[in-house]
C-alpha cells in the first residue's frame, strides 16, 4: 500500500512538473473536457436534485414540527455545498471517469501502446496523465457550481411541494441566502478540486501499473474506482477539519 | 515512391547483458555486436529470452548487470536516446487503438512538433504508400488486418527516419503471402536507407532469407552467431535441432 502511496506521490509530481507542456496537449485537454462534462452533466443533474430533494425530506418536517423552518433552507443549502455536492459528484466522477481512464491507460499499458510511445521517445506522463489531470481538475469543480445549483432546486421544490414542510421557495431561498455565505461554495468546490487530482491520479496510476490481460484491466478499473472513493472520503474529513479550523 | 539515400545505420553493442525477474535469470550475460547497416536476426525457440532482450535494446528495459551501446554511448546515459533515432515494430504493432492510421504515422512528428501538420500529412501519405498502405490514413487500426497493422506499424517507424530499427517478430500470425511483404519491406528498407535492423523471430524461413548475420539464442545465451550460411554448419546439438525441427504425421496404429 505504502509503494502504491509513494509511486502515486511520485506519478503526480511529474504531472506536476509537466504542466508546462498542457497547453501542447490542448486539444487532448478540451477532447477530455468536453467527454466529462458531456457524459456527466445529466447524471449530476438528476444526482444533485434528488439529493437537494432527499436531503429537504428528512431534515424539513423534523425542523417545522420544532417550529424552525426558517432553519430548513440553511440546513439544506449548507448540507449540499460543504459536503454533499463536493463528496457525491467526486464519486459519480471517480465511478464514471475514472473507470474510462484506468480502462484506456490500462489496455495501453497491456497492448504495448505505452511502450510504443516510450521508444518514440515520448513520455506516457506528458502525453496521457497530463491531459487527463488538467481537464479534470477544471471539469468537476465546474460541475459542482451546477451539482449546488441544481441542489438547492431540488430541495427547494420538495420544500414547497410536501404537505409536512410546505415551505414557501422564496422564503427557503431567503433563509439559505442568510445562512449560506460564498466561502462556504467556495470550500465545496476547493474540495472538489483536490478530489479530482485524487480521482486522476489514482486512475491514472491505476491504468499505468496494469499487468497481465483483460482480468488485469478489469482489476485496474476496480482498484482505481474502490481506491479513488475511499480517499476521496478520507481526504473529505481531513479537508472539513482544515477548512473548519477545527 | 520515398527515396532516402543517406545511409543511416548505427552499430548496437552488448556487453555482459544479465537479467533476472523474480530470482530467475532470463539473460545469462549475452554479449554480441550489430554492426551498422546489417540485418541482425535474433533466432531461437519461445521463452529464450529474444523479446526480453530486444526490450532491453531500446531501452525499455533496465538490465540488472551489463552494458548496451550505441555507437559506443551507454544506451541509459542521458540524452543518448533523444540523440539517436530509434524505433521499434511491436509484435501486436504497437499501434495507438485511439488514433487514426495516419495520426499513428505521424505521431512522432506531431508530438515533437518537428515538421508543420501539411508536412507531416504529406509524410504519412509518403510511408504508408512506401508500405502498400496507401489511402488508409482515415482508417482506424481495429479496421486493418494482421498484416495492415504490422505495415502501419512499419510505416511509423519509417517516419522517424530510424537508424536502428528492432522488429518482435514481425511474421508472427502471418500467413505466408504477407510475410513475404513484410520480409522484402524490410529488406528493402535496409537497402534504400541503410537503417541497422535487429529482427527477433523464431521464423527459419524469414531469417535465413534476409539476415546478414544471425544469433542463435536458447534459454538466455547465445548457443551460435555467424551468417546463416554458418548457422546452417552449425556442430551445436540445439541449433541442429532448432534447425532441422519438423512435424511428422503418426503412422496409424
Amino acid at each position: 500500500m505504502f509503494q502504491n502511496v509513494g509511486e502515486m506521490a511520485l506519478l503526480f509530481w511529474r504531472a506536476i512538473l509537466a504542466l508546462p507542456v498542457a497547453w501542447r496537449q490542448r486539444h487532448k485537454v478540451f477532447e477530455q473536457f468536453f467527454e466529462i462534462g458531456n457524459a456527466s452533466l445529466l447524471m449530476v443533474c438528476l444526482l444533485s436534485f434528488f439529493i437537494g430533494a432527499v436531503i429537504a425530506l428528512q431534515t424539513g418536517p423534523v425542523l417545522v414540527e420544532r417550529s424552525l423552518s426558517s432553519a430548513v433552507g440553511g440546513v439544506v443549502g449548507m448540507a449540499i455545498c460543504r459536503e454533499l455536492a463536493p463528496v457525491m459528484m467526486s464519486i459519480l466522477i471517480a465511478g464514471r471517469i475514472g473507470s474510462a481512464m484506468a480502462a484506456e491507460i490500462g489496455s495501453m499499458r497491456v497492448y504495448q501502446e505505452i511502450d510504443a510511445l516510450r521508444t518514440m521517445n515520448i513520455n506516457p506522463v506528458h502525453y496521457l496523465v497530463v491531459p487527463r489531470l488538467v481537464s479534470i481538475a477544471v471539469a468537476l469543480p465546474l460541475l459542482v457550481v451546477f451539482a449546488i445549483l441544481v441542489g438547492w432546486l431540488g430541495g427547494a421544490t420538495v420544500c414547497f411541494s410536501n404537505n409536512q414542510i410546505a415551505i414557501p421557495i422564496q422564503t427557503f431561498y431567503a433563509n439559505l441566502r442568510d445562512v449560506v455565505e460564498i466561502k462556504d461554495v467556495a470550500n465545496g468546490v476547493f474540495k472538489s478540486f483536490i478530489f479530482a487530482i485524487v480521482v486522476a491520479v489514482v486512475s491514472c496510476h491505476q491504468g499505468l501499473t496494469t499487468r497481465g490481460g483483460p482480468r488485469g484491466i478489469g482489476r485496474s478499473v476496480t482498484k482505481a474506482v474502490v481506491n479513488s472513493i475511499v480517499m476521496i472520503v478520507i481526504l473529505d474529513y481531513i479537508l472539513t477539519r482544515v477548512l473548519l479550523g477545527t | 515512391m520515398t527515396t532516402i539515400t543517406q545511409k543511416c545505420g548505427i552499430g548496437l553493442q552488448v556487453r555482459g547483458l544479465r537479467k533476472s525477474y523474480g530470482g530467475q535469470e532470463i539473460l545469462h550475460g549475452l554479449d554480441f555486436e550489430v554492426r551498422p547497416g546489417e540485418i541482425f536476426v535474433l533466432m531461437g525457440p519461445s521463452g529464450s529470452g529474444k523479446s526480453v532482450l530486444l526490450r532491453h535494446l531500446i531501452g525499455l528495459e533496465v538490465p540488472d548487470e551489463g552494458d548496451i551501446q550505441l555507437d559506443s554511448q551507454p544506451i541509459l546515459a542521458e540524452d543518448v536516446m533523444g540523440k539517436y533515432r530509434m524505433a521499434m515494430v511491436f509484435q501486436s504493432g504497437g499501434l495507438l487503438n485511439s488514433l487514426t492510421v495516419g495520426e499513428n504515422v505521424g505521431l512522432y512528428l506531431s508530438e515533437h512538433q518537428l515538421k508543420t501538420p501539411a508536412e507531416i500529412a504529406r509524410i504519412v501519405a509518403e510511408k504508408l504508400e512506401d508500405v502498400g498502405l496507401k489511402g488508409t490514413e482515415d482508417k482506424m487500426p481495429s479496421e486493418l488486418s494482421g498484416g495492415m497493422k504490422k505495415r502501419a506499424a512499419i510505416a511509423r517507424a519509417l517516419a522517424i527516419e530510424p537508424q536502428l530499427i528492432l522488429y518482435d517478430e514481425p511474421t508472427s500470425e502471418l500467413d505466408p503471402l504477407s510475410s513475404v511483404v513484410i520480409a522484402d519491406e524490410i529488406v528493402q528498407l535496409n537497402q534504400r536507407i541503410g537503417v541497422t535492423s535487429v529482427i527477433v523471430s523464431h521464423d527459419r524461413d524469414l531469417s535465413f532469407g534476409i539476415a546478414d548475420r544471425v544469433a542463435v539464442i536458447n534459454e538466455g545465451r547465445i548457443v551460435s552467431i555467424g551468417t546463416p550460411e554458418e548457422i546452417r554448419r552449425s556442430p551445436d546439438p540445439m541449433v541442429r535441432e532448432f534447425l532441422a525441427a519438423g512435424f511428422k504425421r503418426p503412422a496409424n496404429p
